[in-house]
């Protein structure tokens, strides 16, 4: 019996093992070791040079502006959507005519539930291939929107402006991830305990007050969850922005790290330092989750 | 979690009472105009979709003059020709084998794995749960320039199986996750009692565990596969050979090729095509997704 136990178990875990081994784990490591040589094109020839990329970075500005468009990514992108998951989650399921008691959206809530997670499974490539067609100065929907109400002066070429090309890029991605955090929001407001919004309720507060005070504090934890989750995606923003903008915008006004990165290694052969751009991005994110995990701890409430 | 399945007259007749009058109809007003917000954000999720399957049936002349108006002739032939001469119907079968092939495998193997991390004791379980917890977090574009020289050092760059690998591979940690969790939740009693019967490890797992785990695996399942249609890193850095392209990636191509041989029309054509299968899937499974989403994301 307790032969064939541990059997069962080795025969069950070696496949997924290996390949997760071979595949993911190793790959991980290894570019972190990669990091550490000047690992060059394709030759096997491999120096171990210490933290040199590591110091080159420190002093390479186009890392940096793409480390800030990341950053920029990181704080509008995850605020704005998450502002307007939030609403849309509120609305259709607390604010109902039963709202006072914390239950129950609005009318035709399940109607909203369905359309607003139809941006979420729209592939990222379509959506991007969609949008740039949107931004398109002569032939899109934006422009012609704007000058069928007579803004002509507002009509730009959106993604070829080094002003513009940024944001509407961002634009983008708030349309394709509000739907997600819409059902995470939801499912959140759905598992609240309802006899403290009827506690609410007889003490006369209203509404808003519910929102500010009671559902908003409960919905802490899963707010910042979402936060972390949407801001991994956000030091990341490859393929929206590979498919909306290849040569990483007007002036490189859009490249993120991850477009460097991929440019360093399959375009230059540079794969330690393309690599210690990847190790950098990895620590960024490191520190990005602690952060939001430790930010207002003393506000947690417990239910 | 309770669910309220009390209509909504009785929740009216049970707040009656502490709410003064004046004070909801100024709620009514704000309601109107927050349900105003709804409908527009409803149309922001509809409008480029609509707007996109409306182009796919326009000339490429209308394209261009007449981005607002209903084509003035349906040209399903730009179906056609997207599907044929710009290559979409091959990458769409690529893209459903190399998919399909994932999907079925990570399932089985993910189940596997998880069964054994929530049903069985053993030194190192630990170690391999939060292996593969850690491995969800990690940014892909970390891992990308190893990963290509270990599948050409395997031989795997450019085939099929190659690619079906990577998938699975890097679908596992969500997947295990997941299921672990639900395998967590079914009764285990029910397993001992099996045994007893004389079932074996893997008869159990396979014969109970595995049918009752039914509605976590649809989920995941679903995810998965709305997952590994998107992938968009792993084909572009792993599928140089452009006759075995996935559907992302074609497209991506396809549309930066557009300035030399412009056909919009058959690129409009190609992404609704591509939008079929996962806005399918959505509307059959619409209820279940929304559930997978919101416990894969709660936990």
């Amino acid at each position: 019996m307790r032969y064939g136990k541990y059997r069962f178990i080795a025969g069950f875990l070696a496949i997924p093992l290996l390949l997760y081994v071979v595949f993911v784990v190793s790959p991980y490591l290894q570019a972190i070791y990669i990091s550490l040589t000047d690992w060059r094109g394709f030759s096997q020839n491999r120096n171990f040079v210490g933290l040199a990329n590591y110091v080159d970075l420190l002093g390479d500005t186009r890392f940096w502006r793409a480390m800030w468009h990341n950053l920029l990514l990181l704080i509008v992108v995850p605020v704005v959507t998450l502002a307007i998951a939030l609403f849309l989650a509120t609305m259709t399921t607390l604010a109902g005519r039963g709202g006072a008691l914390g239950r129950g959206g609005v009318r035709g809530s399940r109607f909203y539930q369905i359309v607003f997670v139809f941006p979420y499974i729209v592939p990222l490539v379509i959506a991007g291939l969609l949008f740039a067609f949107f931004y398109n100065p002569e032939a899109g929907l934006l422009n012609g929107l704007l000058r069928l109400v007579g803004f002509d002066w507002l009509a730009r070429p959106w993604l070829g402006d080094t002003t513009f090309a940024l944001p509407a890029v961002m634009a983008v991605l708030i349309w394709a991830f509000v739907g997600f955090y819409f059902v995470v929001l939801s499912a959140a407001m759905k598992a609240l305990p309802i006899d403290v919004f009827e506690a609410a309720v007889l003490d006369g507060a209203g509404q808003v007050r519910t929102f500010m005070s009671i559902t908003l504090p409960l919905l802490t934890d899963s707010l910042k969850a979402s936060y972390i989750y949407l801001g991994i995606m956000m030091l990341d923003g490859f393929t929206l922005l590979q498919v909306m903008l290849p040569d990483g915008g007007p002036d490189g006004s859009t490249e993120v790290v991850a477009q460097y990165l991929y440019r360093a290694a399959f375009t230059d052969g540079r794969f330690g330092y393309a690599s210690a751009m990847g190790v950098a991005l990895c620590l960024v994110t490191l520190v990005l989750a602690i952060v939001i995990l430790r930010a207002g701890r003393r506000d947690r409430v417990e239910f | 979690m309770s669910i309220d399945t009390r209509p909504p007259v009785a929740k009216a007749a049970r707040r009656a009472g502490p709410a003064p009058e004046g004070r909801r109809s100024g709620f009514g007003a704000l309601n109107a105009g927050a349900q105003g917000l709804l409908v527009v954000w409803a149309l922001v999720c509809v409008v480029p979709l609509l707007w996109a399957v409306l182009t796919s049936f326009k000339s490429d002349r209308e394209i261009f003059t007449n981005p607002w108006a209903l084509p003035t002739e349906w040209h399903f032939d730009n179906f056609v020709r997207a599907w044929t001469s710009a290559s979409i119907g091959r990458y769409f079968i690529n893209s459903a084998i190399v998919v399909s092939a994932a999907v079925l495998l990570v399932m089985l193997l993910g189940a596997m794995v998880a069964y054994v991390l929530a049903r069985y004791e053993f030194r190192g379980r630990n170690v391999i749960y939060y292996a593969f917890v850690v491995g969800m977090t990690f940014p892909l574009i970390l891992a990308l320039v190893p990963l290509f020289f270990v599948v050409q050092n395997v031989g795997m760059l450019g085939t099929y199986h190659g690619l079906v690998i990577a998938y699975i591979a890097y679908a596992l940690p969500f997947t295990v996750f997941f299921l672990t969790n639900s395998f967590r939740t079914l009764p285990g009693e029910l397993i001992e009692a099996a045994m007893l019967d004389g079932c074996s490890h893997a008869g159990a797992f396979f014969r109970i565990m595995l049918p009752l785990a039914r509605p976590g695996m649809i989920s995941v399942g679903i995810l998965n596969f709305f997952g590994l249609w998107n992938q968009f890193y792993l084909p572009l850095v792993l599928m140089p050979d452009q006759d075995r392209y996935v559907l992302s990636q074609g497209l991506a191509v396809l549309a930066a090729n557009q300035g030399y041989r412009s056909d919009w029309s058959a690129l409009f054509a190609g992404l609704v095509i591509a939008l079929v299968p996962v806005l399918a899937v959505y509307v059959a499974f619409q209820r279940r997704i929304q559930d997978g989403l919101a416990v894969g994301a709660v936990k």
